[in-house]
């Protein structure tokens, strides 16, 4: 029996009916990655005696009979952008090589309430600001599929873990795509649940109006109940929202049938038919299911890269103004007066991508500007979120591609910014208007080796029931293996 | 609009980054692409449309604020436990006041 294949919920049998301990399921993994992750590279800091001496608690719970927590000795990823008490927590930045956080984000100790054995954190764009995950300090991830491709970004590393069987579930997040986005391009489900319905206390901030936490795993179900475990109002974080957390791995067997869902015509004008054909093929699934299809209009959707880049970039200028070399993190060696250290700190510990979106952000927020770049995307960020409420009072779930393309190649867009920019065409527009949006694997290319293709569910505001539901029917009808 | 190569050293001074002349010329056309890129937005009447600032959710009963009461937090050592450089239980910087 591999261990490192099962999803949670097959997880959960076995160690209830005493096949496996939790010990030997983190040791599994742990060797796996040994073997595995030099190619791979996923994980930029592993925690073995984290993960252990959680999992001889479950076990002892076990032998005990005692009745375990949701995702008792699950083996889990978290993305290195989410604090962990006391494991080395780097963002993928030089900046916090040497940074050993003092508490643990809600997320993390929701996990670890729940029973999740924690492995190790891993790697991502620096500060979460890429598309490929090549922006990283360390390392370039690669994609578990083609070792010569990206797996996507931001949170590249959780989605290859999960992929290559490194993790059964992880954790990222998504400020304009980068759970959807790598968990298309790796083949994994991947989840950002409405802004609001998880905290991001502990997340370090990259653009706070846009930021969220999600999970990975290889099934809906997994998926399900690792939002479900996160979820919910937390009062350290003022914008977590005090609404009840539904059983969503509960309900996920609920009828389909009779749900309208949108497509989006802007969303398909120009997609190449490597994705289109996949794309299509999910869509008959669906109506075979049940579901009715209906052609509608996001009329502001070529707006949104263009928005997202102005918000998200001005955001971070304002976020990342705390990396000074005086509270925690890198330090120039040599400066000549405090000034002088700021920046000697700030060039030496930043990236090229982060030191660019910085830049950017503060010619948008500089004076003079502010209205004309700002204030101008806060306006068409409300035009864009006026798109998809509208478009809720049509249909119940809109389908779209995760990404335009499958992975691409290392290094094909790394010199062309505003080209990797666009691989996010299709997520930006959900984290603006805030709403859940969910990518499940939808087959792959037909070349060799075959790449993942992934297909994106968007809900309304709180509905990540409906979208779980759906995803969890295109599941079981094999839409993930669709050809 | 063109980004000028002044305009790029005085957002870098603002921003508190210490380009390089190298950086200063990979990032200029860089950074020239995207605002070219985002003036798209102007094609857009927004003369009527309020500022999105924050997702608004109509439905969500948010508090937003906690009860300001104290409660505990961490103590010096801790806040202290990752300063590149600190002194007599403070982070310690260059010297910002001169000596008379």
């Amino acid at each position: 029996m591999d261990l490192t294949a099962l999803t949670a919920t097959q997880i959960r049998e076995r160690l209830v009916k005493k096949e496996c301990t939790a010990q030997e399921l983190v040791r599994a993994h742990l060797e796996n990655i040994a073997r595995k992750d030099g190619e791979v590279r996923s994980y930029i800091t592993l925690s073995p005696e984290r993960a252990l001496e959680q999992a001889r608690k479950i076990d002892g719970m076990i032998e005990a009979g005692e009745p375990l927590p949701r995702l008792a000795g699950i083996p889990t990823a978290v993305k290195d952008v989410i604090l962990t008490k006391g494991v080395r927590t780097t963002c993928g930045s030089k900046m916090l090589d040497n940074y050993i956080p003092q508490y643990d984000a809600t997320a993390t100790i929701r996990l670890e309430r729940a029973g999740a054995c924690i492995l190790g954190k891993t790697n991502c764009d620096e500060f979460a600001m890429g598309s490929s995950t090549e922006n990283s300090g360390y390392f370039t991830t690669r994609n578990p599929h083609d070792l010569t491709r990206v797996p996507g970004g931001s949170s590249g590393g959780s989605a290859a873990a999960v992929a290559a069987n490194l993790a059964t579930v992880s954790l990222g997040s998504d400020t304009g795509g980068s759970i959807r986005q790598p968990a298309a391009f790796c083949g994994t489900v991947g989840m950002m649940g409405t802004y609001g319905r998880v905290s991001r206390f502990g997340l370090v901030a990259f653009a706070s109006s846009l930021d969220h936490i999600g999970p990975f795993g290889r099934s809906v179900r997994d998926v399900a109940t690792v939002l479900e475990v996160i979820a919910g109002r937390d009062p350290k974080d003022s914008t977590s929202v005090d609404i009840p957390v539904p059983g969503y791995e509960a309900s996920l067997d609920k009828d389909i049938r009779g749900l309208k869902i949108g497509i989006p015509k802007e969303y398909f004008a120009g997609l190449s038919s490597t994705v289109g054909d996949n794309i299509d093929k999910g869509i008959q699934l669906l109506t075979k299911l049940g579901c009715t299809f209906e052609s509608i209009s996001l009329p502001h959707t070529d707006y949104a890269i263009a928005c997202y880049y102005i918000i998200a970039t001005a955001e971070a200028s304002s976020n990342l103004a705390r990396y000074d070399g005086v509270r925690y993190g890198f330090r120039s060696p040599e400066y000549s007066d405090l000034r002088d250290m700021y920046k000697k700190t700030r060039d030496g510990g930043f990236g090229a991508e982060v030191k660019r979106r910085i830049m950017l952000g503060t010619h948008v927020l500089s004076s003079g500007y502010y209205d004309a770049y700002y204030l101008k995307a806060q306006k068409v960020r409300a035009l864009i979120a006026r798109d998809f409420v509208e478009a809720f009072d049509e249909v119940d779930v809109i389908l779209t591609p995760t990404a335009p393309s499958p992975a691409f190649k290392l290094g094909e867009l790394v010199d062309d910014p505003l080209q990797m920019y666009l691989a996010d065409i299709y997520t930006v527009t959900a984290d603006l208007a805030g709403v859940p949006g969910i990518s499940v694997p939808c087959g792959k290319t037909k070349g060799a080796p075959a790449l993942p293709i992934g297909m994106q569910l968007l809900g309304k505001h709180f509905d990540e029931e409906r979208l779980l539901q759906v995803a969890h029917a295109f599941e079981r009808a094999g839409g993930f293996e669709i050809a | 609009m063109a980004l000028t190569e002044k305009d790029t050293r005085y957002v870098a001074e603002l921003a508190h980054l210490e380009l390089s002349e190298e950086e200063v010329h990979k990032f200029l056309p860089q950074l020239d692409s995207i605002l070219e890129y985002v003036e798209k937005l102007n094609q857009l009447d927004t003369t009527r449309v309020d500022p999105m600032a924050q997702v608004s959710l109509p439905t969500a009963q948010n508090p937003s604020l906690r009860a300001d009461q104290p409660h505990p937090t961490f103590d010096q050592e801790t806040a202290l436990a990752n300063a590149p450089e600190q002194d007599a239980g403070c982070f310690k910087v260059p010297r910002v006041i001169e000596r008379e």
